[in-house]
């Protein structure tokens, strides 16, 4: 199964290397992985998303934590959040084919970014099925993608989950499963991005 | 360079290596110089530092892992760039599958040149990355104190380990201000799912208190946490029988009514079937290794599982347990004894039961069986045991003599067996017997190795010599890679691929050391030249030629369960328990 794993790290040289090599290590396939600054300075945030048995999950939040550049290590699991992923791609298309992909992303809710005589740069961001489905919908219409480029999911809990109220819930209250924060319309948001 | 300690003071990159060393209290390091550590080499002789060189610097890294073991201090070994640094990694490796506190400082090409390739460059932080707890490369020399604080820290806290410095070399050229107070590390984070949850605890108990057949599993965390007396309280309190790993032996004292002895690919039978028949295990500080637990399906299928560890990683990784404790045993100890009783009445039946296994431990005791002509390792291990009064701190390297000295030499305390046990690293013993000398002049240090695993570091000879230590050295010689021809006779139809080894005249060896030998042949000469062994002050080598042929007895094949043991075949003249006599 999927697990998804935010990891708050160090920003130093060598600290994705070292979470890399923690999971090949495990033998465990990192499906994606994003990087970036987190709200903290000198501090970077990980999605990690990687395939192993539902067991797995455990011991590869420990093992991370043995890292010493890892501050945090947040489960994802099955914790109400937003999943994000942004895409960027580039299908053939001239002047005269142009316009049903305009309408493709009207509905996707996606974006073009890019205008060249014999191609166009679409941009979309949204959970993985709805990139997908317009994959799937571009590919179908028999249009040329040249080229896609995707970041891999990034992961945010819902609700007051600051990294700082998650240190707190650790401490007060281990193992806390319970979301403090009630689903509220939640995933309904997501779902009203999606195209049917 | 006491007047150069004094806080705020300009030192060079070097001194500041030498100085914070100081000031963690290191007073001796292994190591072997170079091109890209001689500025640190430079500045070595102005401070109260003992350098010990080694003749490879795979050696320097066993002696400072044997110092380590044998003290309970960090060992320090220290090396040039490149090659000098790469052969460490073994040494590394060792230490990180035995979780040993252990620095490595090496040598590195200047931050100029990093990443051309330079003479001698190598990336050791990136090779290393999964041998070591965690690493640095240090390019600065104002780097250098809080890097070494912070290795040496990390190197010794929570579930110790390996920590690796690279220093580049205008780094140690540079200069910075040198202040020791100001370089401390922030305190070492525990690990943050550690928790041994009252819930946990008293859910523990309540196992212990149920149990009609449990048993105590002693692990090397036993005596990394110095829990000897929690665990003695908890046995002694319930009658609960103790059994060890490789890596726990001496943690719980041999001759304790209540200890089992080893358990395991090579434990004692009565161990494995006691196990078997448990519903109980108390696992103390060990891990559950694959030559631990035989065959994962079919281990210990009635008992419920105990697991108290410092590592949260280890929980659940090769056998489910019920109640997981995480945190330090001694510590985890202290919290589970008041919530249980004293056992009353008398030898519980249970008890009985494993006793009767187990029949008088003197079976193991050889000494008494007729002399047939043959000298068998096992002799050796006994009459070093008694001679020793099973007080000497015993390294042994890999293989069929590391588990007879385990069976036939009984500890009583703890970090008097130094062994690799993860990752059997062949040619560990020399080298960290001298490391243990280091660490404890005191004691009686022996060092037994097979004529395999004795060859692979016989250069550190050299350094004994130099050093004058004062170490004696049993070498059980069969003329062969004993246990991979164990397992050619048992697994691959007895065809001796490759594990005849031929051997030089360790004696005439010793000789051109200077270091005084004998050869024993037989058992009536064992005692005599272990006794002058003993009372020559400076090393002794003596050169065992034992009993060919001879296997390790009881034996589970790898993947077997722990109960179908191989044992050995009734004409041999050694026995092993109560049935096999």
């Amino acid at each position: 199964m999927l697990h998804t794993f935010v990891a708050i790290v160090q920003d130093r040289p060598g600290v994705l290397t070292r979470v890399a090599s923690l999971f090949r290590r495990l033998n465990v396939n990192i499906v994606s992985l994003t990087v970036g600054h987190s709200e903290k300075p000198g501090v970077s945030r990980m999605t990690i998303v990687s395939e192993a048995s539902p067991t797995a999950g455990h011991r590869i939040m420990a093992s991370l934590y043995k890292l010493e550049n890892v501050l945090q290590v947040d489960d994802i699991g099955q914790h109400s959040s937003v999943s994000r992923e942004l895409a960027l791609i580039k299908v053939a298309a001239t002047p005269k084919t142009r316009s049903h992909i305009f309408e493709l992303v009207e509905v996707f809710r996606a974006r073009i970014v890019d205008l060249a005589p014999e191609s166009l740069m679409i941009e979309i961001t949204g959970v993985e099925s709805k990139i997908e489905g317009l994959i799937q919908v571009l590919t179908e219409s028999e249009d040329r993608i040249l080229e896609i480029s995707r970041t891999g999911r990034m992961v945010m809990r819902r609700g007051q989950h600051t990294s700082r109220v998650l240190d707190a819930m650790r401490v007060s209250t281990p193992e806390t499963d319970a979301d403090p924060i009630p689903d509220a319309e939640s995933d309904a948001i997501e779902e009203a991005d999606l195209p049917q | 360079m006491s007047e150069a300690k004094s806080e705020g003071t300009r030192l060079t990159g070097s001194e500041i290596l030498w100085a914070t060393l100081e000031g963690e209290g290191v007073r001796e390091v292994f190591g072997y110089p170079g091109g890209a550590i001689l500025p640190a080499y430079d500045a070595l002789r102005k401070f109260p530092i003992r350098h010990i060189l080694v003749r490879h610097e795979q050696g320097a890294v066993h002696m400072a892992d044997g110092y380590a073991r044998a003290s309970g201090k960090v060992g320090v070994a220290i090396a040039t760039s490149g090659p000098g640094a790469t052969n460490m990694v073994t040494g590394m490796a060792t230490a990180m599958m035995d979780s040993i506190p252990v620095l490595c400082i090496t040598g590195q090409v200047s931050s100029k040149v990093l990443g051309s390739d330079a003479f001698q460059e190598i990336d050791i932080t990136g090779i290393t990355l999964p041998v070591t707890k965690h690493n640095y490369l240090v390019t600065r020399a104002e780097d250098i104190a809080p890097a070494i604080r912070e290795a040496l820290l990390i190197a010794r806290s929570g579930r110790p380990g390996p920590v690796l410095v690279d220093i580049t070399k205008d780094a140690q050229q540079g200069t910075a201000t040198y202040d020791f107070a100001a370089a401390a590390p922030p305190p070492y984070r525990p690990h943050p799912m550690l928790r041994a949850e009252t819930d946990s605890v008293l859910n523990a108990a309540e196992l212990i208190r149920g149990a009609k057949r449990p048993i105590i599993l002693a692990g090397h965390g036993m005596i990394q946490s110095g829990a000897r007396e929690q665990v003695r309280a908890l046995a002694e309190r319930l009658q609960i029988p103790v059994a060890s790993t490789l890596l726990g032996l001496g943690g719980f004292p041999a001759s304790h009514p209540l200890s089992l002895g080893m358990m395991g690919m090579h434990g004692e039978a009565w161990v494995n079937h006691a196990i078997q028949q448990s519903d109980l295990l108390i696992a103390c500080g060990m891990r559950f290794d694959d030559r631990v637990t035989g065959s994962l399906s079919t281990y210990a299928p009635n008992a419920k599982k105990i697991h108290i560890e410092i590592d949260p990683a280890e929980i659940n990784k090769n056998v489910k347990v019920d109640v997981a404790l995480i945190g330090d045993l001694a510590q985890v100890l202290e919290a589970l004894l008041p919530h249980l009783a004293p056992r009353t009445g008398g030898e519980s039946p249970w008890l009985r039961e494993v006793n009767t296994m187990k029949g008088e431990v003197a079976v193991r005791d050889i000494q008494n069986l007729p002399d047939n002509g043959h000298l068998y390792a096992a002799h050796v291990m006994n009459d070093l045991w008694h001679a020793t009064n099973g007080k000497a701190i015993v390294v042994t390297d890999v293989g069929q003599h590391q588990m007879w000295e385990a069976q036939y030499y009984k500890h009583e305390d703890p970090r008097t067996l130094i062994t690799s046990g993860g990752l059997g690293t062949m040619g560990f013993a020399l080298p960290a017997a001298i490391g243990a000398k280091v660490a404890c002049p005191d004691k009686e240090v022996w060092v037994i190795a097979g004529d395999g695993g004795f060859q692979m570091t016989a250069a550190e000879l050299s350094t004994i010599a130099q050093e004058n230590l004062d170490l004696n050295i049993a070498i059980v010689n069969n003329g062969y890679l004993g246990m991979v021809r164990q397992w050619q006779e048992f697994f691959y139809d007895k065809n001796y691929e490759s594990s005849p080894i031929l051997s030089p005249d360790y004696v005439k060896l010793a000789d051109a050391h200077g270091i005084p030998g004998a050869t024993v042949r037989t058992r009536a000469e064992v005692k005599p030249a272990v006794s002058a062994a003993r009372e020559r002050k400076g090393p002794f080598l003596i050169n065992f030629l034992v009993e060919k042929e001879d296997s390790v007895y009881p034996m589970i094949a790898a993947g077997s369960a722990l109960h179908e043991m191989i044992r050995r075949p009734g004409s041999n003249p050694l026995i092993e328990t109560a049935e096999d006599a």
